[in-house]
């Protein structure tokens, strides 16, 4: 006999409505709320696509918040200076060098900085914890990582706007080049690892995962410096879509995702052979982080793929044309797609999966960075 | 790719070879092997620059391994039988894997294992005892109402022998779909992309029913063995449609050559617009086109652009590229070496060829291209001496400039080859509008003989009037031999004026001033360094060189007066007339080397652009998007629902309950449900 709900009706889960608190309800009106107003001001600039996006975007940062709550601060915090950071522009581009808080805060470039500056001090803060065993200094760190990914947002919020300043034919979301998208995965490869610290409540991991980030920070900072690749670019024509804004996210989710497992691969290598093996946690937390975080990459990674094919389809008839770019987002795809296999199917585990995840950052840092230097295609926006 | 609790096959050592066959194909081994085949083959054509025209690949590698690398199919490897044959493996291998596994998922889903014997699941990994003195009706009820708490669905078996009582509950089992999901879902895109592949194409053209067009003939002539019927059911080619003109076939380049489609209706192409951001950049490409049914004759009129293609009957019309149309020039022709200094008139077109004679020989001009704007980087450096590049690249491009910018639009320029009877051709790229350098105005010409080298520059200077005009005076003069001696003697009355000298020493002074400009007159600078080289000691060279680049400079300015006097006009001697002389002197001794004996300068033009456009029928598009709908669906299945089975083996008669639970994935979270399950048990089981 079947047991039913009707014959033991009693239900020991709590359902996610009812578990949430004010704040919850809160943060959700205050989203809803800023969609709609920014729908009555934009609207009309936007095609139905964009408009879809939009609510789209406030019901996933809705979900978002209530899943992982430190989320719903971020944002908030986010949208208060980056909205304080707009109102001192008085809609001319110069103040972002003349206002007191927009040259030493909320201007893009400073928030950037301030992003750059704040994500190295947490590798060495983290660093420093992992050595020494310190707690408090690993709580610190975890605090600079969280200012660091407020400010780099806060630079993306006011580089956004400032994109519509230098002209609005010029404006676009700032994810269509090398600079922008490098902030992107700073960004969201530190938002996964901060995720999975409170959810595995372990800072050890910190150490590693930010030494990608501040790798990425470095060729940021060089990419400035040396190229003057901060200067917002008008779009090109074949980038003028909204399939951009929602191709990009979702590529980088899954490229952050993957660069948080080499990592998480890295610190899994170097414990079992005895390094820092009692400082970093045990082998299954790290074996589990990793195939975690290689799941998520992967979902989302199909998913950009998928996305790319449709704009690809729409911009350049085709959905698929062997073009450089795609060929080595197969590539990785592929390649994880085997991970994958290995880790479920053969219930495989060990140093050959760290080994292989390691190895698979170098293969998707090639599918993101060299295609752009190394090959030429249709995908060529980034080139340095 | 079977999962991890298939029971290997007994007798593995009896069955027969098929059936070897068939569990090779469909083993996780040979699947994962594909992969990674698959993913290495795939980086061949990323390095390899795929389907470029023939003579590239051999001018890259050189006979002999361009034909090695075309019979392995390098140049367009994706199509390619061999890797065709890798994707058809993996499309046989999913298959088999998916028709194998697919009844033992469906079974695993809907089973509750509630026939699991109290032996087995003591073997269980994850179990634990317990000892209670509830009575048995409570005890069920108790864990039943626990289990569908925690999400789970259950069965309750009935009292066995021993009065002992299993419930057996399953968690997620959609797990499984997500397993059916995503691996049809990858022979679903397979076989879509196969639809829109070339594969019929291939059949066709083995079979000798259609043969690749490899001579460039105009397309009414292209034989209907290379014709393509708008019956196809999929292809993707493109067309180049000039503005006010139109087209009813695409190209579709194959290897060397191509294959004509014929398209159910004709495009005519209105109006082909570029827009500009301030910067330069290109904002939008956009063509006015309008498409005319051949069997209805309906007429569908639509502005199409990057990321906005037209889709009429299942046919997409993409915005692909643009170029010249044709474009048609007016221009002065200014012949370098002859005495006369003035210009013949001459017209021509973009993509066309003018003869022109010069003397006795022939040449050909071919027209290559016009370009509207030219913008020039002039900071830090000597601006205008390399090419700009192609504006065309920016269809697909972004740039990241350099920091020291000063941009600025430098307007118009045209490019021409100029071949002569033998064959040989110099590439020439001239702007229509001056150029400004340090204060000083120039027409600028640049020249290659190859076309991997950059352009070399000749600037002919502006006289007062802003124009060429003085340069070709001075020029004609200065080269004419017949004027050598009325220079000479200009220059040596000028040179010793008011002096009482000698008539031989004034004589001696005229004879060499006419010996220098007659080596200068036969080839420039060069000329007379070869002249120094030759005749004078080499202790004394450098001295006797300054001495006839003074003389040759003084001269010229005689030759200036002379030209100005012919026209009837002064020549005021300040920094601006010895600047512009100076000037047309270096121009002079570079036109030795300009290889042309014109200088065709643009007067005026009349733009004809052409629209690239690119037009694709895929019928298996919506295949290959549904498919991919299916493996999003399916991986999100497969990582986020966890099938989770539990067992409570009530045992009234020991007073005791059995809990035992497994997974297919055992991952942390497994682990802490374990352990959450046993912490609930013990307060669940207590009194």
């Amino acid at each position: 006999m079947e047991l039913t709900e009707k014959t033991l009706d009693y239900n020991a889960r709590t359902s996610l409505l009812k578990s949430l608190s004010w704040f919850d309800w809160l943060y959700a009106l205050v989203l809803a709320g800023g969609s709609i107003y920014a729908f009555q001001l934009y609207g009309n600039y936007m095609d139905a696509y964009e408009k879809g996006i939009l609510f789209l975007a406030a019901a996933g940062m809705i979900w978002q918040g209530w899943f992982w709550k430190p989320f719903r601060v971020l944002l908030l915090a986010v949208a208060i200076l980056s909205l304080f950071g707009i109102s001192q522009y008085h809609g001319q581009l110069a103040r972002a060098e003349q206002t007191f808080f927009l040259k030493f805060f909320f201007g893009s470039q400073t928030a950037i900085m301030w992003m750059s500056a704040l994500f190295v001090l947490a590798t060495a803060s983290y660093w420093f914890a992992l050595l020494t065993r310190s707690g408090f200094t690993a709580r610190v760190s975890s605090a600079i990582t969280w200012s660091a990914v407020v400010m780099g947002l806060v630079g993306l919020m006011t580089r956004w706007y400032e994109s519509y300043l230098i002209s609005p034919d010029v404006g676009h979301i700032p994810i269509s080049n090398l600079y922008e998208v490098f902030i992107l995965f700073s960004i969201l490869t530190a938002m996964m690892y901060l995720y999975y610290e409170l959810r595995y409540q372990n800072r050890q991991l910190g150490a590693f995962v930010l030494l990608v980030i501040s790798a990425a920070v470095g060729f940021l900072l060089w990419y400035t410096f040396d190229r003057q690749a901060h200067e917002i670019q008008p779009l090109v024509p074949a980038l003028q879509s909204y399939w951009m804004k929602i191709h990009v996210p979702a590529n980088f989710i899954g490229y952050g995702a993957f660069a948080l497992a080499a990592m998480v691969g890295v610190a899994y290598l170097l414990a079992s052979k005895g390094i820092l093996t009692t400082r970093l946690p045990a082998p299954e937390l790290l074996d589990d982080l990793m195939y975690k975080s290689i799941a998520i990459g992967f979902a989302l990674f199909t998913i950009a793929t998928i996305l790319g094919a449709m704009w690809a389809a729409e911009a350049w008839g085709g959905y698929w044309s062997w073009d450089p770019k795609e060929t080595w987002a197969l590539i990785v795809w592929l390649n994880y797609a085997a991970w994958l296999h290995l880790r479920l199917v053969k219930g495989l585990r060990g140093p050959l999966l760290a080994w292989w995840a390691v190895i698979g950052l170098f293969v998707t840092v090639f599918a993101f960075l060299g295609v752009n230097m190394f090959l030429s295609g249709l995908h060529s926006y980034g080139t340095l | 790719m079977p999962f991890l609790n298939i029971v290997n096959h007994p007798n593995s050592s009896h069955r027969n070879p098929a059936q070897n066959l068939y569990e090779l194909l469909s083993s996780m081994r040979f699947a994962i092997s594909l992969l990674t085949v698959l993913a290495i083959a795939s980086i061949i054509g990323t390095v390899l620059k795929q389907n470029e025209p023939y003579p590239n690949y051999i001018m890259q590698f050189g006979q002999f391994w361009f034909q090695t690398f075309e019979m392995l199919g390098l140049y367009d490897v994706y199509h390619s039988s061999w890797f065709l044959t890798i994707l058809a493996f993996l499309i046989l291998s999913t298959s088999l894997c998916i028709y194998r596994n697919t009844p033992l998922m469906l079974r695993e889903m809907r089973s509750f294992r509630e026939h699991a014997t109290e032996n087995s699941l003591r073997a269980f990994s994850h179990q634990a005892e317990y000892t209670t003195s509830l009575p048995a009706d409570t005890l069920t009820h108790r864990l039943g109402k626990y289990l569908l708490g925690q999400g789970f669905r259950a069965k309750l078996g009935a009292p066995g022998e021993s009065g002992d009582i299993l419930i057996a509950a399953k968690s997620g089992s959609y797990h499984r779909i997500g397993y059916l999901l995503t691996h049809t879902a990858i022979v679903v895109i397979c076989l879509g992309g196969l639809i829109d592949g070339n594969i019929p194409l291939k059949a066709q053209q083995l079979l000798g029913w259609k043969k690749i067009e490899t001579r460039d003939i105009p397309e009414r002539e292209v034989s209907a063995a290379s014709r393509l019927s708008p019956a196809n059911l999929s292809f993707r080619g493109g067309v180049t449609i000039p503005e006010g003109a139109g087209a009813d076939v695409i190209f579709i380049n194959i290897a060397d050559g191509y294959l004509v489609q014929d398209l159910p209706f004709d495009i005519m192409l209105k109006k082909f617009r570029v827009e500009h951001y301030p910067t330069g950049q290109p904002k939008s490409f956009e063509s006015d086109i309008t498409l005319i049914d051949k069997a209805t004759k309906e007429s569908v009129s639509r502005t199409i652009s990057v990321n906005h293609p037209l889709v009429y009957k299942g046919i997409a019309i993409y915005q692909a590229s643009f170029g010249d149309g044709g474009t048609r020039l007016s221009m002065k022709g200014w012949n370098l070496f002859s005495p006369t200094d003035q210009p013949f008139d001459m017209k021509g077109a973009v993509k066309q060829d003018t003869k022109l004679s010069n003397g006795g020989a022939t040449y050909t001009v071919e027209f290559t291209e016009f370009r509207k704007f030219n913008i020039e980087n002039f900071a830090g450096e000597d601006g205008g001496t390399s090419a700009m590049d192609n504006l065309n690249k920016f269809f697909q491009t972004g740039s990241t400039k350099r920091a020291q910018k000063d941009l600025r639009n430098v307007g118009p320029s045209f490019q021409y080859k100029i071949r002569d009877a033998q064959g040989q051709a110099r590439e020439y790229f001239n702007y229509m509008l001056p150029i400004q350098f340090e204060d000083r105005w120039y027409l600028l010409s640049g020249m290659r003989m190859a076309p991997n080298e950059p352009f070399r520059y000749i600037r002919f200077p502006l006289d007062r009037q802003s124009n060429i005009d003085g340069f070709m005076r001075l020029r004609a003069v200065l080269l004419d031999k017949q004027t050598h001696p009325e220079i000479a003697r200009h220059f040596a009355e000028f040179a010793l004026q008011g002096e009482k000298t000698d008539p031989a020493l004034r004589a001696k002074l005229v004879d060499s001033t006419i010996r220098i400009l007659d080596v200068f007159a036969s080839g420039g600078y060069e000329a007379m360094a070869k002249l120094i080289e030759k005749s004078v000691p080499a202790a004394e060279q450098d001295k006797v060189a300054q001495t006839y680049l003074k003389i040759l400079e003084s001269s010229t300015l005689s030759a200036w007066r002379i030209a100005q006097s012919r026209i009837g006009q002064p020549v005021v001697m300040d920094e601006i007339t010895q600047g512009f002389v100076r000037d047309s002197l270096n121009s002079v001794s570079d036109l030795f080397s300009y290889g042309a004996p014109v200088y065709l300068q643009l007067a005026e033009f009349d733009e004809v652009m052409a629209s690239g456009l690119q037009l694709t029928r895929s019928p298996g598009k919506n295949i290959v998007y549904g498919g991919s709908a299916l493996l999003v669906l399916g991986v999100f299945f497969m990582f986020y629902i966890r099938e989770r089975r539990v067992w409570l083996l009530v045992q009234p008669r020991l007073g005791t309950v059995l809990f035992a639970t497994s997974t297919n994935r055992k991952t942390m979270d497994f682990e802490q449900e374990f352990n959450r399950h046993k912490t609930h048990l013990i307060v669940l089981l207590k009194e």
